[in-house]
């Protein structure tokens, strides 16, 4: 489907959205957001962008084939857990560091959770969403 | 009575009777084109139902909803149209 009205709109929406999902992802664990939903927001700009462009220029711009991006997150999020694990603690204590940053707070291993979570969600959605639109294609 | 208290109570029948028309008319519209378009109002309908109730429950977080549901209608929207495009021409 070419729309020029559509491929200027995506051109403006890609990075807002990419913006909110980083928006949701950070404000997680104390009030309403955190990696799943951030992840969501992130697959349905590449949704939006795929609709409007192609499947292959979606393709493109990930870059990154979805499979390896669900390996790196469940990677991410094992990781996360074996910190507390070595220091003797139980799998998956969170541990907070006391460094202090203006925009995140503080910075522990539940973030690092989240993100794997965000970035396992986001291959496993973009996933779906290519070999659907591949097996519908004539 | 203040005047929020008073654009609350008159703002939420309001919205949900033009849900309730939005719904008969998903449920009975003649073509898909007209369910479709009833969806897209009904999900902008709501983001108003969000804002009222983030008025009413006095939080700035539940305004994120709004802009998630703005976002994904749009999305759904595009998709509709894209199949419905693509129906047509075969």
């Amino acid at each position: 489907m070419k729309s020029i009205i559509l491929q200027t709109a995506t051109r403006y929406l890609l990075p807002m959205l990419l913006l909110f999902s980083f928006f949701l992802l950070f404000r997680g664990h104390n009030s309403p957001g955190g990696g799943f939903v951030g992840g969501l927001v992130a697959s349905a700009a590449y949704a939006l962008y795929s609709i409007a462009f192609g499947v292959e220029e979606a393709k493109k711009l990930l870059r990154i084939e979805p499979v390896y991006l669900i390996a790196t997150g469940l990677m991410l999020a094992l990781f996360s857990g074996m910190i507390a694990f070595f220091s003797f603690d139980t799998f998956m204590t969170a541990k907070w560091s006391d460094l202090n940053f203006p925009l995140f707070g503080k910075l522990g291993t539940p973030l690092l959770f989240d993100l794997g979570v965000y970035i396992v969600v986001i291959g496993i959605t973009l996933k779906i969403l290519f070999t659907i639109s591949e097996e519908v294609k004539p | 009575m203040s005047f929020v208290e008073m654009a609350i109570f008159v703002s939420i029948p309001i919205i949900i009777a033009s849900m309730l028309l939005m719904l008969y008319r998903v449920a009975v519209g003649p073509s898909l084109e007209d369910r479709v378009v009833a969806l897209d109002l009904i999900a902008t309908t709501a983001i108003g139902f969000v804002a009222v109730y983030s008025i009413i429950s006095n939080s700035t977080t539940v305004l994120d909803v709004g802009i998630i549901i703005a976002m994904l209608a749009f999305l759904g929207t595009t998709a509709f149209a894209y199949y419905l495009e693509r129906r047509s021409k075969t």
